[in-house]
């Protein structure tokens, strides 16, 4: 009963909503939060369903939807844009057939853009889960994605 | 006992880090003690040393050299040659690898030297995951001279005195900010600082947190006295894990040491801080929504009036501040507001945290006084442009581009808004004659696009529109009277829109348009992109 586990730890505050939510989505295979977790969730708390469904729906970090294993979060915003980040997206693409907010059929990768990751002094960058990848090359793009496929990432 | 001789400082952040930093350290840590010199040597980790895209960087101390691109193979070299010969390993050192720049670099980093430093005083310098060595460095005496010595209200009035304006955007004076709050008796108060920062090409206040930590919390516990709140909170973005873990720890040791918590230095005032930790939403940085988002809601923007100030958190009185500008609280208690009016213009004092990037010779993290102009901070500083100098996007995406002709406008808030730009957050994005003005139009409206909470009609429906247009146009679809159509659209979504997020659009558009128009025309009527970006079919 691990879920228990973790709602008690939390005080019935609405304002832990969203740290249950992270925890839930950590603890899932598929890195996301299912209705029943977002149900768990509002009967524990005490506030309705549709509140915890909007705060989970608002946030990019958190998903209602299965996911892959690993999530790719490529940055496209000004400063990587700049430094080439849709030469990286156009290799990631390809090399993964997949489209942004798609997943592979396997369930290895999901492919996301994401806001600034406020490491702009080596765009371009991604982020594969927690791991931080900058000075982005085509080259490199493919040589970091068949480390991951391989498993020895 | 030994006496230590010379230190070996680390500068760690997520960009060194990834460099490899840490395996770096291992390995001298290692040879140090082969050598037999680990006693004498000491290696210390510590912030962003403001060279950024240069691998691992170590500064040696006293000697004042700096390495950089520092690999394990070099390791030995270093410890060999310099720590134990005494003779520097030229071929790593930060003036003397680049290709074609040496002489910017070697400008750079005297300027380095060089920078007023207020907020990034101790970045670089200090362990920041030692509180004994902030102490040292006259850390916490700010705050015991406030709670010691003096009332809160004339904390307020010496901030206010200072002429402090805030750092995250929007440049409004701080003390007066605090005065709002001081006098209401309503209880509890709380005081929140924002460190979601997620405006494009800003990483400031990363670097504070991840270099100096108990600075912030210090500004942030005599912010608390000032205006009698006995809790706090810093809302980091979920991004940001090395910022959360630093300052985790940072407030755990405060505690400790008696500065957070009960009875604070004996003068019976009472303060923690709490961290809160976002999930990934631009539109939090705006203040009403970071505080909706604290509640544990969806962070949508709340309409203002009431200004947190008087109905805030919990529907409590809130001050909510930038992590720049709590850090510059406790320099300005210990030194005087006279000391700090002396740096900076007329209306913005003090100096300004910049973060540097896009087509120069040396992208980083600079700390200049306010009014410094554009033109220094790239030449003096930067190391200069990669090619021809085409602009600017100051202040982020809720910035505005600035051309050739205004490189020499001081930058402070003041004189950047009588040119219809403003300063934000402080990240400038300069670009090269190869940047298509277009192409970068409409990746920033698909920034605000995507970023749009939803809650009111002009931002949500109005970036789409502005998004469609600019889109038509880089694929030859332009009509001649969308420029026109996109700034009637971006001045009514400012008049109109419930927060900064829709109100930002203009000025990014009329800037673009006002300095390349005639690159925009190109697109639209001679259906060319000049920079062969956009794909114009």
């Amino acid at each position: 009963m691990k879920k228990e586990e973790i709602l008690y730890k939390y005080e019935k505050r609405k304002d832990n909503v969203l740290y249950i939510l992270h925890e839930f989505q950590d603890l899932n295979p598929y890195n996301y939060v299912t209705d029943d977790d977002m149900q768990l969730i509002a009967d524990y708390i005490g506030i309705p369903y549709s509140k915890v469904y909007g705060t989970a729906s608002f946030y990019s970090m958190i998903s209602e939807k299965p996911r892959g294993k690993h999530i790719i979060r490529l940055c496209d915003s000004p400063p990587c844009h700049l430094m080439g980040s849709i030469d990286i997206l156009d290799v990631i693409k390809e090399e993964l057939k997949i489209e942004v907010g798609e997943t592979t059929p396997d369930m290895i990768f999901t492919l996301e853009k994401t806001a600034c990751l406020g490491v702009c002094g080596v765009a371009p960058v991604m982020m594969i889960d927690d791991e931080v990848y900058g000075n982005l090359t085509p080259k490199k793009v493919r040589k970091i994605l068949t480390e991951y496929k391989e498993g020895t990432k | 006992m030994s006496v230590v001789t010379k230190y070996v400082l680390f500068g760690i952040d997520d960009n060194t880090l990834q460099a490899g930093a840490r395996r770096v350290e291992e390995e001298f840590k290692r040879e140090l003690k082969n050598a037999g010199l680990d006693d004498e040597i000491k290696v210390v980790e510590t912030g962003s040393m403001g060279i950024i895209q240069k691998g691992v960087v170590i500064l040696v101390e006293p000697d004042d050299i700096y390495y950089t691109e520092v690999t394990i193979d070099d390791v030995k070299e270093i410890v060999n040659e310099h720590l134990l010969k005494g003779r520097p390993v030229q071929r790593l050192k930060f003036d003397g690898k680049v290709d074609k720049s040496v002489v910017s670099f070697r400008e750079s980093a005297q300027e380095i030297k060089k920078q007023n430093r207020v907020v990034l005083s101790n970045s670089g310098v200090i362990d920041p995951e030692n509180i004994e060595e902030y102490i040292a460095v006259n850390g916490y005496e700010a705050l015991a001279k406030a709670v010691t010595e003096k009332k809160p209200e004339d904390i307020v009035e010496e901030i206010k005195e200072s002429g402090l304006r805030g750092r995250g955007g929007a440049g409004f004076p701080t003390g007066l900010k605090w005065s709002f709050t001081a006098p209401l008796d309503k209880k509890p108060k709380y005081l929140v600082c924002n460190a979601d920062e997620g405006e494009p090409g800003t990483f400031k206040d990363r670097l504070i947190m991840e270099g100096d930590p108990h600075k912030l919390i210090e500004g942030m516990a005599i912010a608390a006295y000032a205006i009698g709140a006995e809790k706090g909170y810093i809302y980091i973005r979920g991004e940001y894990k090395l910022s959360i873990e630093r300052t985790e720890k940072a407030i755990e040791d405060a505690r400790k040491y008696g500065i957070l918590g009960e009875n604070i230095f004996g003068s019976g005032f009472d303060f923690d801080i709490e961290i809160k930790i976002g999930a990934g939403a631009y539109v939090c940085g705006e203040e009403t929504a970071l505080l909706n988002s604290l509640e544990g809601g969806r962070g949508n923007p709340r309409v203002k009036p009431p200004f947190p100030g008087q109905v805030g958190l919990w529907d409590q009185p809130t001050v909510v501040n930038n992590v720049e500008t709590l850090a510059n609280v406790p320099s300005i208690i210990l030194n005087g507001h006279d000391w700090y009016r002396e740096m900076g213009t007329e209306d913005s004092k003090g100096t300004k945290v910049y973060t540097i990037l896009g087509h120069v010779n040396n992208p980083g993290l600079i700390e200049v006084e306010m009014g410094t102009t554009l033109r220094d901070i790239i030449y003096k500083y930067a190391g200069g442009v990669k090619g021809n100098f085409k602009c600017a996007l100051v202040g982020g995406a809720a910035g505005a581009f600035i051309g050739k002709e205004m490189l020499d406008v001081k930058m402070d808030y003041d004189h950047l808004g009588k040119y219809k730009a403003v300063l934000g957050s402080g990240a400038i994005l300069v670009m090269n004659q190869t940047a298509c003005i277009v192409d970068m139009l409409k990746n920033t409206l698909a920034f605000f696009k995507h970023e749009s909470c939803g809650k009111c009609t002009p931002c949500r429906i109005g970036n789409v529109h502005l998004y469609n247009m600019l889109d038509d146009i880089t694929k030859a679809k332009g009509k001649e009277e969308y420029i026109n159509n996109m700034l009637t659209l971006a001045e009514s979504m400012q008049q109109s829109s419930l927060c900064a997020l829709g109100q930002s659009a203009y000025l990014v558009i009329e800037s673009a348009t006002r300095y390349f128009e005639d690159e925009i025309l190109e697109h639209i009527e001679r259906k060319v992109c000049p920079q062969n970006v956009c794909e114009m079919k």
